[in-house]
């Protein structure tokens, strides 16, 4: 059937038992929000339309104290107001799913896809060291699976994870196969708050006042990035293996390089392509490892440059890392990119 | 005088307190010190929570939202589920708790610069949606975990650190009375206005708080309990002072009573 990514996305949360769903309008998820709210009525969930992204993170956070599967989404200026939220989140260690279809910014910016939330979704975003973990699909189909595949990890992790789309994904429709999940166990979660009844009285927080007890909750939290580091990573590669050029390029733009690599490889030119699917934890070492056969990097984004830091880290001037990027709501093409290989074959 | 006062105010608690006999801690509150300073409303605050949940038999079903404020670490004091919430933000993880599980009490516990500042909206659209929640909001005219700031509802020409002078209408607006902006919304079922500055007004405050668990408990929705609330630290006065100016001066402007039932 046809879907669009927003709805996909939704379908993908419906499979995963999401329960709870609070959200506040804004291009281009809306149909999203929409979605949600037909289908929590018709699987007895809750859905809230909040009065604000702040009042519906909160939302998202006291239901996932209450131990359901709890997600929200927004566009980039609404991630913003979400950011204190997801810290808090976080620091409470509560599990949540929360969705970002990117639009063009800084400010209001405008409703057209783009990739400049890169750094507020890896690199923190809101106060306080923490991270989530970042899921960057390609497709209608990979916005559902990876959206199911998100709460899962949220579960077993006890902490917030993002999928990172754009208005392009969200908005484009293309055929999708729903898979049947029929019988599967949700997680236990014996740290929920339901009343204490039968057992001693719980509480959730993520203020630690007495002398080292934040340093020591803090190392506990980097004892389970580091863990979810180890087990976690994803990222696709192609034709990496022969390439001088690596492409790198993630969600919508990781279709549009790939379409460019085949250009390149149709001329004979020796083009790879690595797309990060977890953006955070970030594929480095996938990277590292070819990055001393490879001669080049290009790294393209809708953005003025924010994932080509990551691949700098990690290539750690072993090749040469260049980018190509559009911003504002310009999306790069095809041709373009082979442009951009064309000239780096010719350098060197 | 001033002490005559105290002797004689301490004096009608226990008298109070031996009429009804039996006087000893709820057991929804936790056996430790409070570290609330001397004469802090908010130590009378919970205890009244404590007793009317363990009245009501369902500290089991409890499932209290802490403030940002000087009650954040409330969950070291009461014994049954608590959660902290962001500053502000209590309203709304209230709600995400009661709508997926409406069999459980939920409440907030809410300052004035928690409520009536940086939580506006939340507290207002949870109102108006009539979330069947009830919120136990202290009013005490500054914000005392930050040293006594200005808060929304520091009266006109109180001097607090940000209104050296006094707070004046022009720069700082007028102080405000939420609970009477919610009193139009349909949503909100049962608000009233107590205090916690004499025996009696304890009483009183504690009956309140009782009606509004209670319209959770009968599903009837919304209920806040606003709760004039001494901060003698930072109105810089005495236990007694601070008793004796809510009173003559901050109840004159926000009136004890029922402003709203069902
Ligand atoms: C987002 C945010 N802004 C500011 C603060 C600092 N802060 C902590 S408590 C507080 C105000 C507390 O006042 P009130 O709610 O009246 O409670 P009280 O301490 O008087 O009981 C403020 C501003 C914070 N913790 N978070
Ligand atoms: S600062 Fe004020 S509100 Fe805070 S504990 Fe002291 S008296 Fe109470």
């Amino acid at each position: 059937m046809l879907m669009c990514g927003n709805d996909a996305c939704g379908e993908g949360a419906i499979l995963a038992g999401c329960a709870f769903y609070a959200g506040y309008p804004i291009t281009p998820q809306n149909e999203l929000t929409a979605y949600m709210a037909k289908r929590m009525g018709e699987t007895g969930g809750v859905f809230i339309q909040a009065e604000s992204e702040l009042a519906a993170i909160n939302m998202v956070f006291g239901a996932s104290v209450a131990g359901v599967r709890a997600m929200t989404s927004s566009s980039s200026p609404g991630i913003s107001l979400k950011q204190e939220g997801i810290s808090y989140l976080a620091g409470c260690e509560l599990p949540c799913v929360i969705v970002n279809m990117q639009r063009g910014g800084p400010g209001l910016g405008n409703i057209a896809p783009a990739q400049g939330d890169y750094f507020q979704a890896v690199k923190g975003g809101g106060h306080g060291d923490y991270k989530i973990i970042v899921l960057a699909p390609a497709s209608a189909q990979e916005l559902m699976d990876y959206t199911y595949i998100a709460f899962d990890l949220a579960d077993k992790y006890r902490n917030p994870v993002m999928i990172l789309g754009d208005g392009l994904l969200g908005q484009m429709m293309e055929p999708i196969q729903i898979k049947s999940v029929e019988g599967r166990p949700l997680v236990d979660k014996p740290w929920a708050l339901t009343g204490c009844k039968g057992r001693q009285a719980r509480f959730i927080r993520s203020l630690f006042l007495g002398d080292g007890a934040l340093e020591e909750h803090n190392k506990k939290l980097q004892e389970k990035f580091n863990n979810i580091k180890k087990n976690e990573i994803r990222a696709e590669t192609l034709n990496i293996k022969d390439a001088d050029i690596i492409l790198v390029a993630y969600g919508s733009v990781a279709r549009i390089a790939r379409a460019g690599m085949e250009l390149g490889r149709a001329k004979g030119l020796k083009v790879g392509l690595i797309r990060p699917i977890t953006l955070w934890p970030f594929p480095e070492k996938t990277i590292a490892d070819i990055s001393g056969k490879a001669k080049k990097f290009l790294v393209v984004e809708m953005s003025a440059g924010q994932m080509v830091e990551d691949v700098m880290l990690a290539v750690k001037g072993r090749a040469e890392v260049d980018f190509y990027g559009r911003m504002g709501g310009g999306i790069p093409t095809e041709e373009e990119i082979l442009k951009k290989i064309e000239a780096l074959v010719k350098q060197s | 005088m001033k002490k005559k006062r105290l002797k004689k105010i301490k004096n009608t608690a226990i008298r109070k307190a031996e009429e009804v006999l039996a006087f000893s801690r709820p057991k929804s509150l936790r056996d430790v010190e409070l570290h609330y300073c001397a004469g802090c409303g908010h130590s009378i605050v919970h205890r009244l929570i404590c007793e009317t949940i363990d009245e009501f038999g369902i500290r089991e079903r409890v499932i209290g939202v802490a403030p940002v404020g000087c009650a954040v670490i409330a969950y070291d004091y009461w014994d049954f589920d608590v959660t902290e919430a962001a500053h502000g933000r209590t309203p709304a993880v209230a709600t995400g708790i009661k709508r997926v599980l409406p069999g459980n009490i939920v409440f907030t516990y809410q300052g004035d610069g928690d409520l009536a500042a940086i939580g506006t909206a939340e507290i207002i659209h949870a109102a108006n949606r009539g979330e069947n929640i009830t919120v136990i909001f202290v009013n005490n005219g500054v914000y005392g975990m930050t040293g006594g700031q200005m808060a929304p509802t520091t009266l006109a020409g109180q001097k607090t650190v940000t209104t050296l002078e006094g707070r004046t209408i022009r720069n700082d607006g007028y102080p405000i009375k939420i609970l009477e902006m919610l009193s139009v919304l349909p949503g909100a079922k049962y608000l009233e206005r107590v205090s916690v500055h004499s025996a009696q007004e304890i009483l009183r405050a504690k009956r309140a708080i009782s009606k509004a668990f209670k319209t959770q408990i009968d599903n009837k929705g919304f209920s806040i309990v606003e709760v004039l609330s001494m901060c003698p630290t930072y109105w810089g006065m005495t236990s007694i002072q601070s008793a004796d100016r809510i009173k003559n001066e901050v109840s004159t402007f926000y009136p004890i009573g029922v402003i709203k039932s069902y």
